[in-house]
């Protein structure tokens, strides 16, 4: 652990956040504002072997979360990690959110990052163990002042017990006396049926603020003479600015200064109202950019194009090209699937304050490594005189890994010499997203006389991911990241992220798009539209076999415990197989990825006229080894089902011109409440090693859907979203 | 100077008429819960109430709204029923849309008669929520309108 960032620094850091206004401060009591005599309070001397918590003499512990709250519950499930080991009392327990540090690095990622659903599968040795740390020192230091054997003694709820003599100490007490001694490096962790939180809900410590009001999102960071920017960016990919006019804008009430980026061009402002006015004023000339002809027609046809063209090989097992000639039957089938957005609620921002000699900035990012590597770039200065704090997140799903708004933060602090705070609009926020990437596939596959696939020969073609998101993973014309949820690299943090069937001859192919579009990490990465391809042509291969969709996926996972477990789960819990009414059909998938199993039943109906999906049921059964908070856990699988429902029913970017025509929530539909199911999810109970959650809710239910929606039309398309003119479309071909 | 009377207070502020009322809250009262993400009235993120009715902050303007009554989140109290069915349901997940979605939902039960819960969530389509925390809003609306009845039968 890097000792560079101390408890005191820590704690200075945490305090100079509580001091720019009521504080991103998480309490289980409900919302707690730090003022002047709570700040005197955390500069006592108190107990803190670690960076995960201190104890003072007060007898509260303050718990230190360094992953971003996106609302997943990571606070939470972090603070309730710590606290088990530690046997704090809950309600002694505040949780803090730290800024950006070393010791906060994922160790599966290597970096301070909220991505990969590893927060809680990354960090949930270390945090049992910091605990631990804990629990033992302050035992010790009980009995050292009892003077008996520390094996007499044990932590109960925040204070020490010695059973013999009936005496107790609270770890206010105690916390002093444990701090003088050494940090043991092996502590013992406690019997897992001794859990006293982890595997119960707990109320998530994040929402009291939120439903108060009161909780500081990035965009609600106010600094002493804060400005405001807003930059216009070009209306086409690689656009270059003609003209606009300077004097223009200045006029414009409380406009400071006009500032050119490489991102576009920025106007700064005592008020925002008075920054977007003065953009507007700018009247902005842009060229055409690099591709003016650019739409989505123009898109998939180089993408299915490029489908013919030689691509690079990342997985080859056996022959796959020669079983599938040799074999009893032969499917073959080409998909697409769209760009989408991530439309975050909270549109990007970020706020600096660049000095001469420090620049500290309030980043909704979640990539803290990410944030403070381009602070340090964009003001120049050392990493030691550069603060990155993490506010209240308003949705990451993978946005906010990619940390761009630092830079124009902090590049207009530096240019205007005040506190800046950058803010995206909605239409900035979805023209200039780093998208889900697109994908076309073209998959062969051959079948024996059983119904057992003997072989899969699979080609994607993709815009970069990695390009804008970790550049040096992408090597020899393979883009990782685009094929997650097919192929994954064997040492990679997504963990399982590869077609789960067993299939002797397997050959996957990779082509990098070369389309200018920007794309980035969306909910799952690829593994929700590689995971629609496979589980659809699944359902193609169980047709062609003349097999129950379940039963064929159980053939071909024969040795896949883990996956037939949730399949067999889920089809028990949705009646698999019983009847249902007229018009209705019931599809199923499974996927695994980041660690966990998932299958989903999905049930719809399609208005015949109108070409209208209406999904009745979504039924999830999921295995991520032990459940740390089981009620966010639900909820992250219900707003994945949904997200996911989305890009099956509705979500697709725009293009036009060269650019990105969708622009907000009246031509970017996302989903809304009557079109949302009944979701019914099931925790498959699981000692298996803890795998990750937020996003694993995702792959299966756009396949499932679709899958459904072949039993109750007869018609497989082979593309999402299945938008009501698609729909029809394909009705009156069939 | 515009007069405006925001959770009961009075207040005079610096801005221009045609200022939408969602950036005079937030930047001019510092009154922050009430959140911007869509501009356009599509979204309902921004919504407060104007004379009891639920209406989106951000396409308003300071202009319109003079000598009105207008509540935000921080003047809901913290005990009003859609606030205790929001912790209680652990609705929010980011929470970034709560406030708007809260304000709307306690419009809508405040009407006389009150309305269903079912009748409630038929009025939500055009509110957006992009964590998906729609399945939780429900239970909530369902939760509130149970204590609201209770309460109004005491």
């Amino acid at each position: 652990m890097d000792t560079s960032l101390t408890r005191r620094s820590f704690l200075k850091g945490s305090l100079a956040m509580a001091g720019f206004t009521l504080a991103a401060s998480f309490s289980p009591m409900g919302l707690e504002i730090l003022n002047a005599s709570e700040k005197q309070k955390g500069e006592l001397p108190g107990f803190s072997p670690n960076a995960w918590f201190t104890i003072t003499p007060d007898n509260r512990i303050t718990l230190f979360v360094g992953n971003s709250e996106m609302g997943q519950g990571v606070q939470t499930a972090h603070a309730m990690i710590v606290a088990e080991e530690l046997e704090a009392d809950w309600k002694q327990v505040k949780v803090k959110q730290a800024p950006a540090g070393d010791p906060f690095k994922n160790p599966i990622i290597g970096a301070q990052v909220t991505v990969a659903s590893a927060s809680v599968r990354g960090f949930y040795e270390t945090l049992r163990k910091m605990g631990a740390t804990g629990r033992t020192m302050l035992i010790k230091a009980a009995a050292e002042s009892w003077k008996v054997p520390e094996e007499e003694c044990q932590a109960v709820m925040g204070m020490v017990k010695h059973d013999k003599s009936g005496r107790t100490l609270s770890y206010g007490k105690l916390c002093l006396e444990a701090a003088k001694l050494p940090v043991p490096s092996n502590p013992a962790l406690k019997n897992e049926k001794d859990f006293r939180y982890l595997g119960k809900p707990m109320p998530r410590v994040d929402i009291p603020e939120k439903v108060a009001g009161t909780a500081v999102f990035g965009f609600d960071v106010t600094l002493k003479d804060m400005h405001f920017a807003v930059i216009a960016r070009p209306p086409a990919y690689g656009a270059k600015p003609l003209s606009y006019d300077e004097k223009g804008a200045m006029e414009i009430k409380g406009v400071v200064k006009v500032v050119p980026l490489p991102m576009g061009i920025a106007v700064c402002a005592k008020s925002l109202d008075g920054a977007l006015k003065g953009r507007d004023a700018l009247k902005m000339k842009w060229d055409k950019g690099v591709l003016p002809e650019m739409n989505n027609e123009s898109i998939e046809k180089s993408m299915n194009e490029d489908l013919g063209k030689p691509g690079a090989s990342v997985v080859k097992t056996g022959d796959a090209p020669k079983a599938i000639g040799e074999a009893a039957k032969k499917v073959e089938a080409n998909y697409f699937v769209s760009f989408v957005a991530h439309a975050t609620m909270e549109t990007m921002n970020c706020t600096a304050d660049v000095r001469e000699d420090r620049c500290e900035v309030w980043a909704p990012t979640q990539s803290q490594t990410g944030a403070l590597m381009l602070a340090m770039r964009a003001s120049g200065l050392p990493k030691e005189k550069v603060q990155v704090y993490t506010p209240v997140i308003g949705c990451g799903l993978g946005r906010r890994a990619k940390p761009d708004f630092v830079v124009e933060a902090v590049t207009l602090s530096k240019a205007v010499g005040k506190p800046v705070k950058v803010i995206w609009t909605r239409e900035e926020d979805i023209k200039y997203d780093y998208f889900r990437a697109a994908g076309a596939h073209r998959i062969a596959a051959g079948l024996d006389a059983q119904g057992q696939l003997v072989g899969w020969s699979h080609k994607l073609v993709s815009p970069s991911i990695a390009k804008e998101i970790n550049p040096g993973q992408l090597k020899d014309g393979v883009d990782w990241f685009c094929l997650w949820g097919l192929a994954d690299r064997q040492e990679s943090y997504g963990w399982n992220n590869r077609i789960q069937y067993e299939i002797p001859n397997l050959s996957i192919e990779f082509f990098l798009s070369p389309l200018p579009i920007p794309c980035g990490v969306w909910r799952s990465v690829q593994n929700a539209p590689n995971a629609f391809v496979i589980e659809s042509f699944i359902d193609e291969l169980a047709l062609a076999a003349g097999k129950d969709p379940l039963e064929f996926r159980l053939q071909n996972l024969r040795n896949n415990m883990r996956a037939r477990r949730v399949l067999e789960t889920v089809a028990e819990k949705a009646g698999w197989g019983k009847p249902l009414p007229k018009g209705v059909g019931r599809g199923i998938a499974q996927h695994a990825c980041f660690g966990s199993y998932t299958a989903q039943v999905a049930e719809c109906s399609v208005d015949s006229k109108t070409g209208r999906i209406k999904v009745h049921r979504i039924v999830v059964a999921v295995d991520c080894g032990p459940v740390v908070n089981p009620d966010p856990l639900v909820a992250q699988i219900e707003g994945g089902v949904i997200m996911s429902l989305g890009t099956a029913l509705k979500e697709e970017v725009k293009f036009a011109n060269g650019g990105v025509k969708s622009a907000n929530f009246d031509d970017y539909n996302i989903m809304r409440m009557s079109e949302v199911p009944e979701i019914q999810v099931h925790i498959v109970k699981s000692t298996e090693k803890i795998g990750g959650i937020g996003e694993v809710g995702v792959p299966p239910a756009a396949p499932a859907l679709a899958n459904a929606l072949f039993k109750a039309t007869g018609v497989r398309i082979r593309r999402i979203p299945l938008t009501p003119s698609i729909v029809l479309e394909a009705l009156k071909k069939s | 100077m515009i007069s405006l009377n925001v959770n009961g207070k009075a207040y005079k502020v610096d801005a221009a008429p045609d200022t939408p009322l969602l950036w005079v809250l937030r930047d001019h009262l510092d009154l922050k819960g009430t959140k911007y993400s869509c501009g356009i009235g599509e979204c309902g993120t921004c919504t407060v109430h104007i004379n009891g009715k639920a209406v989106r902050s951000c396409t308003i303007t300071v202009g319109e709204v003079k000598r009105k009554k207008i509540v935000t989140i921080e003047g809901l109290p913290q005990n009003h029923p859609v606030k205790q069915a929001w912790i209680k349901e652990q609705v929010p997940q980011c929470g970034y849309c709560q406030p708007g979605v809260i304000m709307q939902v306690a419009a809508s039960l405040s009407q006389k008669p009150m309305p269903s819960a079912d009748q409630v969530i038929r009025e939500m389509d055009n509110v957006l929520c992009r964590c998906g925390s729609y399945p939780r809003i429900k239970q909530g609306i369902k939760t509130a309108a149970q204590t609201m009845r209770k309460e109004g039968k005491r």
